[in-house]
């Protein structure tokens, strides 16, 4: 149980990074459907970090914990932030669709997954990985010590402590600063916002780098800490991916319940597992009950149509500065 | 102090393209002074309110705040230079309190927490005497508490020079009164309040002086104590305008329209019109009075056949039209056009262009091919026989394309008539202005040269100019032996322009009268449900002595009407 527990709380980390990334873009009014080609591209930018960094230093066999976590990250979020750069300068600046980019920018980022993950692969880089991952995945001191409260709270990688901080603060700052203030407005009513002097285009490629830039971690930490270093299987990345998008439905906007929320999900998305089922049709079943709990949700939210759980009213549609 | 003025502008000119918003615009202000800004609609005045605002910089001219020359090129400019605008279309976020929108934006260096902002908004509230719930969040207000909250948002940062666009346009009296009272008490704190409006009796009563815009160019500024409306209405419009709206007499057919214990519910189930009698006669104009939100929206929806009738009857003619779709009712001749608050809500569609707004209601009729029958004549019988199969075959593969350059015709017709300011009959009605947007709307109802129109606000927001047109309009059709129902909210014009005012209170009528013989007392007293005539004479006002049915035609037709009734609620 506490195993099944513990992986659940494990993969909910993946969720949690996408699902963040996605709730701070849509709280500006930009619907980013490019958010699994960017966690694909965090699984591109961490891993070839990473592989530099192996290469570089001359025992790689015992790197620096610090600074492995740390280019691994910085790589991640280089990569994120190039893709929704991207998808920024297009949906704010140029004001193309955002529905059309963000599908684009997912064919786009896992296309060039695949091609780094290739090249990698080709020049060997890849060797240090399953050593890398074991640092990175390393769990807290005293897990071991703990008992069962160890293995379920301290036994974790510090990626998946990241996560939990980072739904921590976005809630805070969305709901308790100025900042958070000025971009809830002006993804509900870009119009007042810009009428009362916010910069809204500023708040808008603010919250799209900084969400691509989070939801990238979230590719960086399957690879690295969920499947230990086995590259090979970053494909999931992309599914995972939509699964985070359906999650911020799932979780009414709100960073706070995106924790509970991610790792229900992780759940549901690790118990096939778990199940002594040798058939694959149950365990195709089984792996879309995410789905379902989301749709149910949101019949839920517009049936009980009340106006504090609704998406950003202005989620999805460009503003334009001169239609008033 | 060496200069009075709170604000100046000097020789002010902008164009957007071709067209002259505004040309050589002088206006000053004084710090303690309330100076109202007239103009008919597209005459500019909100043009000029914007380049004060930050919105749109100017071609030409210079702007002097407190004696120096400024330059506003962006709204953040002008919260510094202290000018706060309260936009006619409400720039609010939804979810948000009202204590939450009014800090929105402000950057004071003081550490966020919106409970000092709440107390900081209450007490800017009671210094003004507003009354506000700052918690309050803005979906769940009324448009007077949205005002509030926009007028508050401009004096927390602190403005001393208030632009309000049109802000009476959409509040009751009691509403106006309190509004202008709150305008008194900060023009006596030194404030310099800037209003538009088309109402004359408002600027007679809040301004202390008046400017006024002719078409984009700069007219003059008066003394309101030394003026009159006569003299306004001059000025604005350019030449004398009678102000006096004419009761045309006609001599009334038949009723057109009967209807008796109409009840029909809202929205929220409640019952919004409350067991009704009434019926208009072609050539008659039946005014409606009451306020906002007692049924009126309800009674013309079941009318025009958008809203199911719970309990009553219609009857067009003597045929009933409960249960009718829409579209056949206004084949019977019922036409129905609602300006609702925001004014763009129903009726047309704001990115498409004048034309296609047409065709919006007579997308049915395709272009129809006709062979003159003089020139069949001179031909021989075996080619007249082929041009008429050839002009049948035509009619029939043009059926399914609309009649573009009709509607086209009708829009360039309608533009003319009605004088709208508009680029082409091709630009998209959201760019027209609010005015011109609404001609559309009732123009196109009258258009379709219907015999009953049901008119709920159609002067809205008009300036008098147009306003004057729409009542003449309304009384062309009424000379045809048109029946109009107006729901109107200006006593004086209802009283001046219908036959007969009926009086709704919460759904209720509370009694018909004779718009020559009633008083305005009176009728206030109906609509606040003091004074209830219907007691007296109940059911009376739905039985015409010349109705199209006996009286035992109707029971037949009430008890046909609940057995349908009966036999649509089993289904």
């Amino acid at each position: 149980m506490i195993m099944f527990l513990q992986n659940a709380i494990r993969c909910s980390a993946t969720f949690m990074f996408g699902c963040l990334g996605e709730i701070i873009t849509e709280k500006s009014g930009h619907l980013n459907l490019g958010i699994p080609g960017i966690m694909c591209g965090g699984v591109a930018g961490g891993c070839l970090s990473v592989s530099l960094y192996m290469g570089a230093i001359p025992d790689p066999a015992h790197p620096s914990y610090i600074l492995l976590l740390l280019v691994g990250i910085l790589g991640a979020i280089i990569a994120g932030a190039f893709l929704g750069g991207i998808y920024a300068f297009l949906t704010v600046s140029l004001k193309c669709n955002q529905n059309i980019t963000g599908l684009a920018l997912t064919t786009f980022g896992a296309g060039f997954t695949e091609v780094i993950m290739k090249s990698l692969e080709a020049s060997g880089g890849r060797q240090h990985f399953s050593v890398a991952a074991t640092y990175i995945a390393k769990p807290l001191p005293f897990a071991e010590s703990l008992g069962w409260f160890g293995e379920l709270f301290l036994s974790y990688g510090m990626l998946v402590y990241l996560a939990i901080a980072l739904a921590v603060v976005t809630g805070i700052v969305l709901k308790k600063t100025r900042t958070g203030l000025h971009l809830r407005a002006v993804g509900e009513n870009p119009a007042a916002a810009d009428a009362v002097g916010i910069k809204v285009d500023a708040y808008k490629y603010g919250a799209i780098l900084t969400g691509s830039s989070i939801a990238a971690l979230g590719g960086f930490f399957y690879v690295m800490d969920f499947v230990q270093g086995l590259y090979n299987s970053y494909q999931p990345v992309e599914a995972v991916g939509w699964l985070a998008i359906a999650l911020v439905i799932f979780t009414l906007w709100r960073p706070s319940l995106s924790i509970l929320g991610s790792m229900l999900f992780g759940a549901l998305y690790t118990v096939s597992n778990f199940i002594p089922i040798s058939s694959q049709v149950a365990n195709a079943l089984i792996s879309f009950v995410p789905y379902v709990a989301t749709v149910i949700v949101l019949l839920s939210v517009s049936i009980m149509g009340s106006k504090n759980v609704q998406p950003p009213a202005s989620l999805g549609l460009n503003y334009f500065r001169e239609d008033r | 102090m060496e200069n009075q003025f709170a604000l100046e502008l000097k020789n002010i000119t902008k164009t957007f393209g071709k067209t002259i918003a505004n040309k050589n615009v002088n206006l000053s202000i004084k710090r303690g002074e309330i100076l109202s800004l007239l103009g008919e609609n597209g005459s500019g005045k909100t043009t000029l309110m914007n380049m004060i605002s930050g919105i749109y910089y100017p071609d030409e001219g210079q702007i002097f705040i407190n004696g120096e020359e400024v330059k506003i090129s962006s709204p953040e400019d002008a919260f510094n230079y202290k000018i706060g605008m309260i936009h006619q279309h409400f720039k609010l976020v939804d979810i948000f309190s009202a204590a939450e929108n009014i800090v929105l934006g402000v950057r004071d260096g003081n550490k966020f927490s919106i409970k000092d902002v709440n107390s900081r908004v209450e007490a800017i509230a009671n210094k003004y005497g507003f009354n506000i719930d700052v918690k309050k969040k803005i979906y769940d207000m009324s448009v007077s508490e949205k005002q509030t909250v926009e007028i508050i948002k401009v004096l927390y940062r602190g403005a001393d020079i208030l632009i309000l666009d049109e802000p009476t346009a959409v509040l009751t009296p009691q509403e106006i009164t309190k509004l202008f009272d709150v305008l008194r008490k900060m023009r006596e704190d030194g404030k310099s309040i800037i209003i538009i409006t088309h109402k004359l009796n408002e600027v007679m009563e809040i301004s202390d002086r008046v400017s006024i815009l002719r078409k984009g160019e700069y007219i003059g500024t008066v003394n309101t104590s030394e003026t009159s409306e006569n003299e306004l209405t001059e000025m604005m419009v350019g030449k004398k305008v009678e102000l006096k709206i004419t009761r045309t007499q006609t001599d009334f057919d038949r009723p057109l329209l009967e209807v008796r214990n109409l009840s029909v519910k809202g929205d929220d189930g409640s019952k919004k019109v409350n067991d009704v009698n009434f019926y208009i006669r072609g050539g008659e104009i039946l005014g409606v009075a009451g306020v906002a939100g007692c049924g009126q929206k309800e009674l013309c929806e079941a009318i025009a056949g958008l809203r199911k009738v719970e309990d009553g009857l219609i009857m067009h003619k003597g045929e009933s039209i409960i249960g009718k779709p829409a579209n056949e009712i206004i084949e019977m001749g019922i036409s129905m056009s609602f300006i609702p608050e925001d004014r763009l809500g129903m009726g047309l569609a704001p990115n498409f262009s004048i034309t296609d707004n047409m065709m919006l209601k007579t997308f049915r009729e395709s272009k129809k091919f006709t062979v003159d029958s003089e020139k069949l004549k001179e031909q021989p019988k075996w080619k007249a026989f082929l041009l008429k199969s050839w002009c049948a075959v035509k009619n029939v593969a043009y059926k399914p394309f609309v009649d573009r350059k009709a509607a086209r015709k009708r829009a360039t017709e309608l533009i003319k008539r009605l004088e709208i300011v508009t680029p082409s009959t091709e630009t998209p009605i959201r760019r027209l202005s609010g005015g011109n947007v609404q001609k559309v709307l009732v123009g196109r109802e009258i258009e379709s040269n219907p015999n009953v129109i049901v008119t709920a606000y159609p002067v809205r927001g008009l300036d008098i100019n147009s306003s004057y047109v729409i009542y003449d309009m309304l009384n062309d059709e009424k000379k045809k032996g048109t029946g109009i129902l107006f729901i109107g909210e200006d006593l004086d014009v209802m009283m001046a322009l219908c036959d007969k005012i009926m009086v709704l209170c919460h759904g209720k009528n509370m009694g018909i009268v004779h718009a020559s013989k009633a008083t305005k007392e009176d009728l206030g007293l109906m609509m606040t449900g003091a004074l209830d005539l219907s007691e007296k004479n109940k059911k009376e006002y739905g039985k015409a002595k010349d109705s199209n049915l006996t009286d035992e035609q109707w029971i037949q037709k009430e008890k046909e009407e609940s057995a349908l009734k009966e036999g649509r609620n089993d289904g």
